[in-house]
C-alpha cells in the first residue's frame, strides 16, 4: 500500500493510464544493480531515484575527480576524492530518503558481479569499458536478468535493452565480438556534458518500462545517436544463433 | 581478335560491379562480395565493429555468408565503450 506522502510524491507518474498504482508499485518493489556511476550512472541513478525505485545498488570503485564534475552530475565539488558511490548515496538519498541504497566501492567481477546480477531485477550498464560491459552481460545472460546497456563518448551515443527471459532476445555479444580491441575512453577522447545526460535518461527511461511491464522496450534494437546532427537511428538486432554467451557457438 | 575480346571483356565486367553506399559514400563492388569480404576491404577485419545492412544489424556469424546486393545501405557501426 502506498502511503499518502508516496501517493503525492509519484502522482505526476501515477496518473498515467500506463502507470497506476500497479506500475508505482512495481518500481518500489524493484531492485536495479547500476553498474559504473559516472556520466551515465548519474542520470539513470538520479531518475530511477526519483521515480521510486525501491532498491539501488551502485558499484563502482573510483573516486570523484575534479574532472568528472563537468559531466558527472551526481556528484559535487566538495565530494572530490570521496568514493564515488558514496557521493552518489549523498545526492541520492537527498532527493528521495525512501529509496535503499547500497553501494559497492570496487569493480565488480567474478562470483561477486554473479551474485549482484542475480539478485537485482535489472542491470544498468553504465561502464567505461568494454572488458566490464562483456563480463555483465554474460552474468545477465546467465541468470536472466534484463540489461539495459548504454555507452556515449564525444558527441555520439548508443542504447540498447537486453532481455534473456525472452527467448528471441539478442545479447549484446550477439552485437559486438569480445576480444583486444582498442577502447576509446571519456578520458582521452573527450564528450559533451548533455550527451551522458541523454543516453542516461533513454537508459532510465528503459528500465522503467521494464521493470513496470509498459510500454515496448528496445528489445531486439539498437538505438544511434549522432549528437551533431541529433539525428537517431533505430536498428534490428537479431539473436545471433551463434553467439558464444546466449546462442550455440564456441567460446 | 584479342584486342576486341579484351575490351569486350572490361565492358562486360563494369555492367556487373554492383554499387553499394557505406556510410553514405557509393562504393563500386564485384558482385558476390560478402561482408566479411567488405569488412577486410575497409581494413576493418577483426574490429569490434557491427553491420548495419538496410536498418538491420547482419550477426556476426553471418557475414561471411552474405552476399552484398546492388543498391544496399551499409553502415558500419563502432562499438563505443564510454560511460
Amino acid at each position: 500500500m502506498l502511503s499518502d506522502q508516496q501517493l503525492l510524491r509519484y502522482s505526476r507518474q501515477i496518473m498515467l493510464p500506463e502507470v497506476e498504482i500497479a506500475g508505482q508499485q512495481a518500481w518500489l518493489d524493484s531492485w536495479v544493480l547500476i553498474i559504473g556511476a559516472g556520466g551515465l550512472g548519474s542520470p539513470v541513478a538520479i531518475y530511477l531515484a526519483a521515480a521510486g525505485v525501491g532498491t539501488l545498488v551502485l558499484a563502482d570503485d573510483d573516486q570523484v575527480d575534479l574532472s568528472n564534475l563537468q559531466r558527472q552530475i551526481v556528484h559535487t565539488t566538495e565530494r572530490i576524492g570521496v568514493d564515488k558511490v558514496e557521493s552518489a548515496r549523498q545526492t541520492l538519498q537527498a532527493l528521495n530518503p525512501e529509496v535503499q541504497v547500497e553501494t559497492i566501492a570496487a569493480r565488480l567481477e567474478g562470483e561477486t558481479l554473479a551474485q549482484q546480477v542475480a539478485r537485482a531485477d535489472l542491470v544498468v550498464d553504465c561502464t567505461d569499458n568494454f572488458t566490464t560491459r562483456f563480463a555483465i552481460n554474460r552474468a545477465c545472460v546467465a541468470a536472466k536478468t534484463p540489461l539495459v546497456s548504454g555507452a556515449a563518448i564525444r558527441i555520439e551515443g548508443q542504447v540498447a535493452v537486453y532481455d534473456p527471459r525472452q527467448p528471441d532476445s539478442p545479447c549484446y555479444q550477439c552485437l559486438y565480438k569480445d576480444g583486444d580491441d582498442e577502447n576509446l575512453t571519456c578520458s582521452e577522447s573527450g564528450v559533451l556534458a548533455p550527451l551522458v545526460g541523454i543516453i542516461g535518461s533513454v537508459q532510465a527511461m528503459e528500465a522503467l518500462k521494464v521493470l513496470a511491464n509498459i510500454g515496448q522496450p528496445l528489445v531486439g534494437k539498437l538505438m544511434l545517436l549522432d549528437g551533431l546532427s541529433m539525428e537517431w537511428r533505430t536498428l534490428k538486432l537479431r539473436k545471433d544463433p551463434a553467439c558464444p554467451v546466449c546462442g550455440s557457438g564456441d567460446r | 581478335m584479342v584486342g576486341t575480346d579484351t575490351t569486350t571483356a572490361v565492358i562486360w565486367k563494369e555492367e556487373l560491379m554492383i554499387e553499394i553506399h557505406v556510410n553514405g559514400e557509393p562504393m563500386n563492388l564485384a558482385p558476390d562480395t560478402s561482408l566479411t569480404d567488405l569488412l577486410a576491404k575497409m581494413e576493418l577485419s577483426g574490429r569490434r565493429v557491427a553491420i548495419e545492412r538496410n536498418l538491420e544489424i547482419v550477426p556476426r556469424s553471418q557475414h561471411g555468408t552474405t552476399r552484398l546486393e546492388h543498391g544496399d545501405q551499409i553502415e558500419v557501426v563502432q562499438a563505443i565503450g564510454g560511460g
